[in-house]
């Protein structure tokens, strides 16, 4: 779904990613899991080229996004949902209009709109807020109108950066809930970046670790659910020593 | 009060000329300012249009703009007055330099404004597939909003400051009016009703402009 093909990033001299090859496949929640400074959101980000990388190739949904021009690039993007820990609505729009920007931004017709957005937030249950500025709601509703607004036109493909760090332990739960919910119900592929490991255990299949912008190792792990506190298996304990030395 | 009621119709032209003239340089602000701000906003270094030449041309001529003494802008004008408007005499001719100075002046509010809004939400805007038109009207004036309607409140403020001194060049307005007829002949009474007249005017202006953008900001 997501091929990442020997990419790079530096910024001003300092490598942030080193030379990597990742595959993520459909249909995974594919956690990346680093301390800060890893480059794990360097990595998501090079996913949907808000960061381009300095050399590679990028391929999401058998395209090629290194290479498309301006305007396909756009059209592409439109088909990867993206969460940020900040959420990034926009404020001086209502919950409705934030979920409709992307349906707005494709020209799709008002009354289909209407209809998408009453669906996405029906699935992420905040119907009732439709008319709701963002600025009255918590971080964790914020979130969850932030993923509505990612499913709107229905991408096949959610990148989460650092979805829950902005938010308490219940709420964290809830909205991986969410996300859990988004991939069982509409088969999307979901990459989450966190520094989290609980975020990890819970609902991702496969893992990555960075560390220093290399990609150390990607393993694949039996996800313990949200509500899990257990911490038995040996693949998890190397996780915390891999990423606490 | 005889007095005022005598030179009622003056004062009603005065209003009048007033009113095109800030009006005028209003129109100007929004239809020129308001693109040349944001493009002052979209070259600077590290945003959307990033251009190290063009932002730093259009900069300095802002700078000049505004640095320059009114009066003296207003003479330093009047060749190109009289190219645009045919005449550097008389009401017209003083909306070009006021024009000039609204253009400037208001483009360095909008840039303000723009300033103020998080990048990342453009971030978001580009990953969502926004083209630059799209991340302009739908994200940046959106959360700018209600710092553009502040500013061009403030900034039709200032234009009717400035517009107080176009008699020089034949512009009239109230401030002339007042400096002609209450000043000049003495008539102290006539030049405090006209100093009211400002006041409530500006009044008016600054308590809509504050109302609306008030109405508008919802990111708190």
């Amino acid at each position: 779904m997501i091929q990442l093909q020997s990419v790079e990033k530096s910024f001003n001299g300092l490598k942030a990613v080193h030379p990597l090859t990742l595959t993520i496949n459909k249909g995974e929640i594919h956690g990346i899991i680093g301390t800060s400074g890893a480059g794990k959101s360097t990595l998501i980000r090079l996913m949907n080229l808000l960061e381009r990388p300095d050399s590679g190739d990028v391929i999401v949904n058998e395209r090629e996004l290194t290479s498309l021009k301006e305007t396909e690039l756009r059209k592409a993007r439109q088909n990867i949902g993206m969460i940020f820990q900040q959420f990034q609505l926009v404020q001086n729009r209502t919950v409705g209009q934030n979920v409709e920007m992307p349906l707005e931004l494709m020209n799709v017709q008002k009354d289909k709109r209407r209809k998408r957005v009453e669906e996405c937030l029906q699935f992420v249950g905040l119907l009732d807020k439709i008319h709701a500025y963002p600025a009255q709601l918590s971080g964790g509703q914020k979130q969850r109108v932030a993923i509505a607004r990612a499913l709107a036109n229905n991408p096949p493909v959610l990148l989460c950066d650092e979805p829950t760090s902005a938010l308490d332990p219940s709420t964290t739960s809830e909205i991986l809930q969410v996300l859990k919910n988004v991939n069982e119900t509409f088969g999307s592929t979901i990459v989450i970046v966190t520094h989290e490991m609980h975020v990890v255990k819970s609902i991702c299949n496969r893992v990555s670790i960075m560390k220093g912008g290399h990609l150390l190792e990607t393993l694949s792990i039996e996800p313990l659910g949200v509500e899990s506190n257990e911490d038995h298996y040996i693949e998890d304990l190397r996780l915390i020593a891999k990423v606490d030395e | 009060m005889d007095k005022i009621m005598e030179y009622q119709p003056e004062i009603w032209l005065s209003i009048g000329q007033t009113f095109i003239m800030v009006g005028i340089s209003v129109l100007a602000a929004v239809l020129i300012g308001l693109p040349l701000g944001t493009y002052l906003y979209l070259s600077r270094k590290g945003n959307l249009y990033e251009n190290r030449m063009r932002f730093a041309l259009l900069d300095t001529v802002v700078n000049i703009v505004r640095s320059f003494p009114f009066l003296l802008l207003v003479v330093f004008l009047i060749p190109f007055t009289r190219w645009i408007v045919g005449s550097a005499i008389g009401t017209m001719a003083a909306t070009v330099p006021l024009s000039i100075i609204s253009i400037a002046y208001y483009a360095r509010l909008v840039e303000q404004s723009l300033l103020d809004v998080p990048k990342s939400i453009i971030e978001a805007a580009i990953s969502m597939g926004a083209s630059p038109t799209q991340i302009i009207f739908k994200f940046l004036y959106r959360e700018a909003r209600s710092g553009l309607v502040f500013g061009l409140t403030t900034a039709t403020v200032s234009f009717i400051s400035y517009s107080t001194v176009m008699g020089i060049v034949g512009g009239g307005g109230v401030g002339d009016f007042a400096i002609r007829y209450g000043y000049q002949r003495f008539e102290t009474g006539l030049m405090t009703y006209t100093i009211l007249l400002m006041v409530i005017l500006v009044q008016i202006i600054q308590m809509t402009g504050t109302t609306i953008a008030k109405k508008l900001d919802k990111r708190s």
